[in-house]
């Protein structure tokens, strides 16, 4: 696939042409090797990976307490989807990369069960061999019959490309965490649903064994109890207690803050947005939301059963569904909101990257893009929620969540091999900030990745040919990038990523072989969902979890260090501003408080704070490690656990950097596309290349469409150029015809020439028949108009002539076109017959190009203060009106007529500024007292 | 919009027809008004338009619907609904100095026999007065006596409080069609051909009640009033529906001036299918006046002309100056005046003055508007006469607004917002001066800026 165009750079020198091509090709050592797919149909854009799935798709799995980590269902729903990808197996993956799996039941000290109300964790994870990339979203959900009373859950975005997930980290994970909460809400309001009853049930017990033990008592009178009668007691005596415990759990989950309700209100709100069909779901919920406690006191009349006291086997009984778990009404609100992600996501990484670029610049154009983009898109707004709602919300935190106050455990744990397998697994427990700035750090820190990840990826390519079976990556932990950003020294070392970092990291990094786990990134939610989700976290399980400060994590990791080498550990960790984590996408972490050093010192010290531990070869073993690490840092099994059976040498992190820095470096960095190749053969991939399924998938062909019949609209007739005037200086266009579709067509492609009034859809009709009223003209600025043949045709023209001085009139069928005269240079260049453009999105993106333009001049002839406004009071209009003239002429450059198109560009301008207050301002009709004429082809 | 395509049909006649039609081309460099509103929210025919002040006007037609509007912005602020039928009449009342509340009321008559009071300001129906026998056709306000009257087959009179003071015996069935105000308490009705002066006698010391009375009936027009207004504090003019203008002095109730030249009889003598046509009577019948201190402005059939008070005649005449009856006609204070009518145009003339030292022929510009060869000069003949020894003015077609599709009732003029139609084609439009809401919204942008603080002015 590599071709023609590069070929011909290296031949065609000026001899050449002057020759008979009669030599032969090249000599095979200067041949250009094709694309080795290209026989299989495939391109070298294609996807590298060996992924069984055609695309991206959602995962909800369930560690069932009965049969394990099981899939649940897929959105979407759809075989195909997935194909031959063997879900129950990646569900597996999935779940045992939980690092925040919660511990509920009775903690040490605590008389009762408690309630943890447990952040989801997130997880981003590779598995090389299925060619499936991650992002791993966790959460806990109650269930009064499940052991511990939780069912943990988790919700993955699967994709083959690992740069998708990585890049849109941020994205998914606030997408994600929109449908956790929706999910969470639910059941909570589920699980206190539950509990009454269940106080119901023990209620009832209490009072019929109460009787039964009191009818015994009378019954034996004889002055000592039968065993009967003490085993009633005791039967009683522990429904109390389980009456006990239940209130206190019912207390509990009520509890739960009102204000992070109100956060899940507002994720409801948002999936009003973007799920019409959620739409009844979310406004009922929101109402429910408003009337929980109420909901929570009140429930339908339940009778209550006798609880046995010998309750049944775990494995007897059937655990509840996803479903009844939740309400139904926010099971489905849910499936919406992971559908809505698994539309926003679809399609290739740079499409979304290119989108979002785009989307962030015309932000910033804000008083200017309604007139030509047509974005109005919902997750514009959603964004735009998101800003503005941490801002509000940091401010009403509670004090105790900074880091002053709430000491920041940290731990930094590589796990690593480099001889067959490695194992590296960063955790790092943060307690972020939450400001703003963070995570406008946090973006920068992300969008930094993408050297790194390429080179990540080419690393892990490379040893791809000693690897095989199945690998799972886990790149980095989340909270991580939360400590990256933690001063703005730190930033700005981001942005410049030395060679050094990157090459200590790269070599350090993982090779992957059988049964390696690799994450590569867990999130736990605090760093990326609204504050207004976390900052209410009652803190039971943070406290728990963040027991332990700085201190202890570098105690902890002194301890993990084999003795000869802790002091040496903790020197280097002492004076150690940054950290480089090897394995990590997210790069290099700091604490904050010191200064970082210079860049060698830097990538040394680094990997002293990663502690390598070699590979595991159970999987089971894996998890257990896994989970131990997340849930109990401090947790000395797992402290032992991890070390168990390591050469102290492999702990040892400089010398996995001595043995490999020189040897991998110019590797790392001179490797090029055909290692991509080679691992894509050697993973065999009969992948089909993702099909790029944009989100605005028909708006794009749309766009395309109405690109070419502008372009061919503008090559047929030669009175293009007034035509576009009249759309765009705000005179109505009325297309007359009598074929519907042609009409239809050139209406749709005229389109793009049409200002726009506000947000809402642009002024066009595309098809209307007559009679034609004044109210149409203010209306519509391009109106497609049928041609009647019957007599009321003729009035239909004379109507039309009656209203000429409002529209210019486009006669299809006779090719003729009635409108003012235009003799300005903007068009022409906007719509040039010779043009060579040939696409039609490229035609329409030139357009939009030329109307950033347009708009750019509208803006600074609507807001120069002079321009429009006397300078002082004496000044005159005509003044002014010259000011204004030479303001067009001079510095905008404009010429005849294109002066009415900006002034007609600033009128909209300025109502849609002033549309922002308050008071409906209606779209007003503009005519020039301007003679027609009639063009002819 | 209808009527244009019913109308359709015929358009080919209809143009030939219309030639001696002045019109103007799509190049008005004159007419300021570049920038229009639609407004929509009556379901029939408007036909009354009324300021309430420097901003306000409320619309009523035979939707029996009342809506105050914003004429700046083109906002409807109130619908007042109560009428079962068509409005026939609408005014406003405005309160005294005396009184405390300085609320404006509106007074809407209506075909269902009644007549309501509303708050303009909060939309209220303060009073509802439905003990009338027959249609109220016309309402007046006395200001200074503080009652207003009501005028159709009787004559009522009503004070603030809507107690009935007094009433007249029964007119006429066609009732009365105009009223107005004349000094020394006096009221002219015009009730078919003639013209009734009615004195009020308000209560004194030796009276406690109101009363009515009827002074003296005129009847020198030889067919309908259709039109009556005051001029200054010395005479009121009525107009019929044959083309008779009569200007009476306002105090003895005597003709000062009496002008037919509207209705040429020589006309009738003519052949010409096409005149006799468009000559019809209904041609030349006065619909509407308005006056300045020198002229008054009469909407003749198709025609406008301008009677010069002192000079007694016919000081400027525009014959065709509309394809259809022209409906209403207004003074603007810049010596421009609008007219609309039935052919769903407004027009805005300018009348100039031109110094006319020798008897030549008047231009034909003038004239040609008049149509063909022999009816021309004969047509032209008494106005040659006229000019002969004085200042001549000319009507000049200086902009013409287009927008409605059916007969444009009646306009209203905002010295600040512009112009405001109303047409049988249930619209209102809102004409508005391009420019100068173009530099009013730049200015309202910058103060929006500098509320915001967004406002940097360079040093």
């Amino acid at each position: 696939m590599i071709s023609a165009p590069d070929v011909v750079a290296f031949t065609k020198e000026d001899e050449y042409e002057e020759e008979p091509y009669n030599e032969p090709a090249l000599p095979e050592e200067y041949s250009v090797p094709l694309f080795p797919f290209a026989s299989q149909g495939a391109n070298p854009w294609s996807k590298l990976s060996g992924a069984k799935f055609s695309r991206d798709f959602i995962l909800i799995s369930e560690f069932s307490e009965q049969v394990g980590p099981q899939p649940l269902l897929t959105i979407p729903n759809d075989t195909k989807v997935f194909g031959t990808f063997d879900l129950n197996y990646f569900s597996l993956r999935i779940m045992s990369v939980d690092y925040q799996a919660s511990f509920v039941g009775h903690p040490p000290g605590s008389a009762y069960p408690k309630l943890n109300f447990v952040e989801d964790s997130k997880v981003v994870l590779g598995d090389s061999k299925e060619g499936a990339f991650a992002y791993v979203h966790h959460l806990t959900l109650y269930d009064l019959e499940a052991r511990g009373f939780v069912r943990p859950f988790c919700m993955a975005y699967i994709s083959s490309d690992q740069h998708k997930i990585m890049q849109q980290f941020q994205e998914l994970s606030a997408e994600f965490s929109k449908a956790s909460e929706c999910l969470k809400t639910g059941n909570r309001k589920a699980f206190a649903g539950e509990l009454e009853k269940k106080l119901k049930d023990l209620d009832y017990t209490r009072t019929v064994l109460h009787t039964e033990t009191e009818i015994q008592k009378k019954a034996n009178d004889k002055g000592f109890y039968s065993s009967q009668a003490i085993e009633k007691a005791n039967e009683l005596a522990s429904v109390e207690k389980s009456i006990i415990e239940h209130q206190d759990l019912l207390k509990q989950i009520r509890s739960y803050p009102h204000r992070k309700l109100k956060g899940s209100d507002l994720c409801s709100g948002e999936v009003v947005h973007t799920q019409d069909q959620a739409d009844q779901a979310s406004t009922t919920s929101n109402h429910d939301e408003s009337a929980n406690t109420d909901l929570y006191a009140c429930r339908p009349a339940y009778t209550p059963k006798l609880i046995k006291a010998k309750s049944t086997k775990c494995f007897d009984k059937k655990l509840k569904t996803l479903e009844e778990l939740c309400d139904t009404e926010y099971f489905t609100q849910t499936l919406a909101q992971l559908s809505h992600i698994e539309h926003m996501f679809r399609g290739d990484l740079c499409y979304l990257l290119t989108s979002q670029i785009d989307r962030a610049l015309l932000k910033q154009q804000h008083i200017t893009n309604f007139l030509f983009e047509d974005f109005v898109e919902v997750d514009d707004r959603m964004v735009e929620k998101q800003e503005s709602i941490p801002s509000k919300s940091s401010q009403d935190r509670p004090r105790s969540m900074s880091p002053e106050e709430c000491p920041i455990p940290k731990v930094l744990i590589s796990v690593g091999s480099y001889k067959s397998s490695v194992e590296s697994v960063l955790i790092k427990m943060e307690q972020e900030l939450g400001d703003e700035e963070y995570k406008e750090v946090e973006v920068t820190e992300l969008s930094s990745f993408d050297p790194q990840g390429n080179l990540d990826y080419l690393d892990m390519d490379m040893k791809g040919s000693i690897s095989s079976g199945e690998s799972i990556e886990v790149l980095g932990t989340e909270k991580s990038t939360s400590v990256l950003s933690k001063s703005d020294s730190q930033a700005s070392l981001t942005v410049p990523l030395s060679p050094q970092v990157v090459r200590s990291k790269a070599v350090s990094h993982r090779t992957i072989s059988e049964d390696s786990i690799e994450v590569l990134s867990t999130c736990p939610s605090e760093a990326l969902i609204p504050d207004d989700f976390k900052a209410s976290y009652p803190s039971a399980i943070n406290e728990e979890s963040y027991a332990d400060d700085n201190e202890g994590a570098i105690h902890f990791q002194a301890n993990v260090s084999p003795p000869e080498l802790g002091e040496a550990e903790e020197g280097s960790l002492e004076n150690t501003p940054s950290q480089i984590d090897s394995s990590c996408c997210i790069g290099k972490e700091s604490d904050g408080q010191l200064v970082p050093l210079s860049a060698p010192v830097h990538t040394h010290s680094g990997e002293h704070g990663v502690v390598s531990i070699p590979p595991q070869r159970h999987r089971q073993k894996d998890q257990g490690f896994h989970m131990d690490f997340s849930v109990e840092n401090t947790n000395p099994s797992s402290q032992d656990n991890s070390c168990e059976g390591f050469p102290a040498c492999e702990l040892d992190p400089s010398h996995l950097l001595a043995s490999r820095d020189v040897s991998k470096t110019s590797l790392d960095y001179y490797s090029d596309t055909t290692s991509h190749m080679s691992s894509v053969a050697s993973t065999s991939s009969d992948r089909i290349p993702s099909s790029a399924h944009p989100a605005g998938l028909s708006s794009e062909r749309h766009k395309k469409r109405a690109g070419q019949n502008a372009l061919r609209f503008i090559r047929q007739y030669p009175f293009a150029h007034p035509a576009i005037y009249s759309l765009l200086s705000g005179r109505t266009l009325v297309i007359l015809g009598e074929d519907e579709s042609i009409v239809r067509k050139l209406v749709t492609a005229l389109s793009i020439f049409v200002p726009n009034y506000g947000c809402y859809a642009k002024p066009v009709k595309h098809w209307a028949s007559p009679p034609l009223h004044i109210m149409d003209f203010q209306k519509w600025k391009l109106i497609g108009l049928q041609r009647v043949a019957s007599p009321a045709g003729a009035g239909t023209l004379h109507a039309l002539s009656r209203y000429s001085r409002y529209t210019s009139i486009l006669d299809l069928d006779n090719k003729t076109l009635r409108c003012p005269l235009y003799r300005g240079t903007l068009v022409p260049r906007l719509a040039d017959h010779r043009t060579q453009i040939k696409r039609g999105s490229t035609y329409y993106l030139h357009v939009q190009s030329m109307f950033t333009q347009l708009c750019s001049k509208a803006f600074l002839y609507t807001f120069c203060h002079h321009l429009h406004l006397p300078t002082h009071d004496k000044e005159t209009e005509q003044l002014l009106a010259s000011r204004q003239a030479s303001f067009l002429k001079l510095n905008l450059g404009l010429v005849n007529e294109d002066v009415r198109v900006v002034q007609y560009l600033a009128e909209l301008l300025k109502l849609r500024y002033m549309q922002e207050s308050p008071g409906t301002s209606h779209p007003m009709l503009r005519c020039d007292y301007v003679p027609s004429f009639l063009y002819k082809i | 919009m209808l009527r244009w395509l019913i109308g359709g049909g015929r358009e080919p006649q209809g143009l030939a027809e219309k030639s001696p039609l002045q019109t103007i081309g799509e190049e008005q460099t004159q007419n300021p008004y570049t920038e229009l509103l639609v407004l929509k929210a009556h379901h029939d025919i408007v036909r009354f338009l009324v300021q309430l002040d420097d901003y306000r006007f409320a619309s009523a037609g035979d939707d029996g619907i009342v809506i105050v509007w914003n004429a700046q912005t083109g906002e409807k602020l109130l619908e007042l609904c109560g009428h079962t039928q068509k409005i026939t009449a609408i005014i406003t009342f405005t309160s005294l100095e005396s009184c405390e509340e300085k609320n404006q009321l509106i007074l809407t008559a209506s075909a269902d026999k009644t007549v309501i009071v509303w708050d303009s300001n909060t939309g209220r129906q303060v009073q509802r007065i439905s003990c009338f026998q027959s249609t109220v056709k016309c309402l007046t306000v006395l200001q200074r006596l503080d009652v207003w009257l009501s005028g159709g087959n009787d004559l009522c009179v009503w004070n603030r409080k809507l107690d009935l003071l007094c009433k007249t015996s029964h007119l006429s069935d066609t009732g009365i069609t105009a009223l107005v105000e004349i000094p020394k308490n006096c009221v002219v009705a015009a009730v078919g051909k003639e013209l009734i002066i009615f004195r009020l006698v308000a209560p004194t010391e030796g009276s406690l009640g109101w009363d009515i009375l009827e002074v003296k009936r005129l009847l020198d027009h030889q067919d309908n009033i259709l039109s009556l207004v005051n001029v200054n504090d010395l005479s009121f003019v009525t107009g019929s529906h044959v083309g008779e203008l009569i200007v009476w002095d306002v105090l003895d109730w005597t003709m000062q001036a009496y002008e037919r030249n509207f209705w040429d009889p020589s006309l009738q003598l003519d052949t010409q299918q096409e005149i006799r046509l468009c000559q019809k009577s209904n041609d030349i019948s006065i619909h509407h006046f308005t006056c300045d201190e020198e002229n008054v402005f009469a909407a003749v059939g198709r025609g406008l002309y301008v009677y010069n008070l002192q000079m007694k005649r016919v000081i400027a005449c525009q014959k065709t100056a509309h394809d259809s009856n022209v409906l209403h006609i207004d003074k603007l204070p810049n010596r421009q005046l609008i007219s609309c009518s039935e052919d769903g145009s407004v027009r805005i003339w300018e009348l100039r003055e031109k110094q006319q030292l020798t008897a030549e022929p008047v231009p034909t510009g003038f004239f040609n508007m008049w149509g063909f060869g022999r009816v021309n000069k004969q047509a032209s003949q008494p106005v040659k006469k006229q000019q002969e020894n004085a200042t001549s003015c000319s009507l000049e077609l200086i902009g013409d607004l287009i927008g409605h599709s059916s007969s444009v009732e009646m306009f209203l003029y905002f010295e600040d917002h512009g112009l405001v139609t109303c047409s049988a084609d249930h619209l209102i439009i809102l004409w508005k001066n391009g420019q100068r809401e173009s530099g009013l919204r730049s200015l309202k942008l910058f103060q929006k800026l500098e509320e915001n603080g967004d406002l940097y002015l360079a040093v």
